[in-house]
């Protein structure tokens, strides 16, 4: 399958090359997004592009909304990352929200007037989301007391809307919080290993009071099928921005095996480099059909579907692991210096193997269509 | 048997790996169901039997039996 060159695979390119790449290592080392890129962000359209047209979105299409992820995961992990939630969050609302709660924040996720966090790990239950424990309870005819902790929580420094999975008495559910809601607490997590602007956060919500109206979906199918619906995106634009940090990693890796010389020979030269870019590519080429398999899924609702996205983020994100290791390998002592971007997505890579599901998860998940 | 409910049948059969399924066994009750078939359940309903699944249908008396996917298919057509 191939894909033809247009217009917004251009606009990708162009706004990743030209507004995003300069700031990818300073996101990386001061761990935060600059202004000057989230506002060039919010006016690009490109945050909220699952959105309907009519709620102010660009509505792409699965495909090329797996291009633009690639796209931007050539550049910075974090900023795809961002992308990914927004996207995540805003399949959610628009699949499972009422009338009200579209109109209402689906227009100000398009323009990025809203950040939108995905809260559903908690300090105890990461993969066994079952039981999740922040609890839902009821107060009056119109209100919920929302009372829990949930941690590792991507762009909770900066989310102006929390999608929170939480446990009332009928089971699981999805709520829409607002940040400003009285009696809640962000501590910031830093330091992480890769993805490091990702401004992740811890989030206490003490008594914190919720109208039933943000409630999306019905009272117990919060995990099945709502939040599910978004880790299903979140697991699809995760697999491509794996194959746009392989991308980036094996042309850089190309470049300079023809240039670095040992042995008076160009390193490209020697067999076993030459090895090593080959597993590289093939590796890469097959994680890329795997997305566009399961993009094709997707955009055709397939009932598969499923099973293809986990298939492709299962395999990409071991693919970018394998290929990113290879590529600081290549570069020798200066692979694993700081300020090459070989370094930063070794450190990314290994990242994508826990987030939206642990390898083992996914195995266990895919085994079940075997 | 009528065609709606073969197609619900067949739909079961491919994802339960179990046989002599009654058209009344509550399958999430009894469970031969995990949630992610909830999940290819609503696909399956919204897709490829094109009735849309609105959020007031996700209540598991519309899906825990053969009888309650089509009685609730029937009653949205």
């Amino acid at each position: 399958m191939s894909i033809k060159e247009n217009d917004i695979l251009k606009k990708f390119r162009s706004f990743s090359e030209n507004k995003i790449a300069p700031h990818a290592s300073y996101i990386d080392e001061k761990q935060n997004i600059p202004e000057e890129l989230l506002t060039d962000l919010k006016k690009s359209g490109f945050l909220g592009v699952l959105i309907p047209k009519e709620f102010g979105g660009l509505e792409l299409n699965y495909i090329d909304y797996g291009l633009l992820n690639e796209e931007i995961g050539k550049v910075c992990t974090t900023i795809r990352s961002l992308i990914t939630v927004q996207n995540m969050v805003a399949v959610i609302i628009n699949r499972y929200g009422d009338n009200l709660q579209k109109s209402k924040w689906l227009p100000k996720m398009a323009s990025g007037e809203a950040i939108a966090a995905f809260c559903l790990t908690e300090p105890g239950f990461g993969s066994d989301a079952k039981n999740i424990q922040s609890g839902l309870q009821a107060e009056g005819k119109d209100k919920f007391i929302l009372n829990g902790n949930k941690k590792w929580i991507s762009f909770a420094q900066i989310a102006d809307i929390l999608l929170v999975i939480a446990r009332a008495e009928e089971g699981l559910c999805c709520i829409i919080v607002e940040k400003k809601t009285v009696g809640i607490e962000i501590t910031p997590i830093n330091d992480m290993l890769g993805a490091r602007g990702c401004l992740l956060g811890e989030i206490r919500f003490n008594n914190c009071k919720i109208p039933q109206s943000h409630l999306v979906g019905n009272l117990g199918f919060g995990l099945f099928p709502v939040a599910f619906t978004g880790l299903d995106i979140g697991r699809y634009s995760i697999a491509w921005g794996c194959v746009g940090m392989a991308e980036t990693c094996l042309d850089i890796s190309k470049k300079y095996s023809k240039t670095r010389k040992q042995f008076d020979l160009q390193i490209f030269n020697h067999q076993l480099v030459k090895r090593i870019l080959t597993d590289m590519a093939v590796e890469l080429k097959a994680a890329r059909l795997l997305c566009l398999n399961a993009g094709s899924f997707l955009e055709n609702k397939s009932r598969d579907s499923f099973a293809e996205v986990l298939s492709a983020k299962y395999f990409a994100s071991k693919m970018v692991r394998f290929v990113t290791a290879r590529a600081v390998e290549l570069h020798g002592a200066s692979g694993l210096k700081k300020g090459n971007p070989v370094e930063r997505f070794f450190r990314d890579a290994k990242i994508m193997q826990t987030i939206e599901g642990s390898d083992q998860m996914m195995q266990l998940m895919i085994s079940r269509y075997l | 048997m009528n065609e709606l409910k073969k197609k619900i049948k067949l739909f079961i059969s491919e994802k339960i790996d179990i046989t002599n399924l009654a058209d009344t066994d509550d399958m999430f009750k009894q469970g031969f169901v995990n949630s992610l078939f909830a999940m290819e359940l609503v696909m399956f309903v919204e897709n490829e039997i094109g009735v849309k699944v609105e959020n007031k249908d996700l209540m598991l008396d519309n899906f825990r039996s053969v009888c309650a996917i089509e009685k609730f298919i029937m009653s949205k057509k």
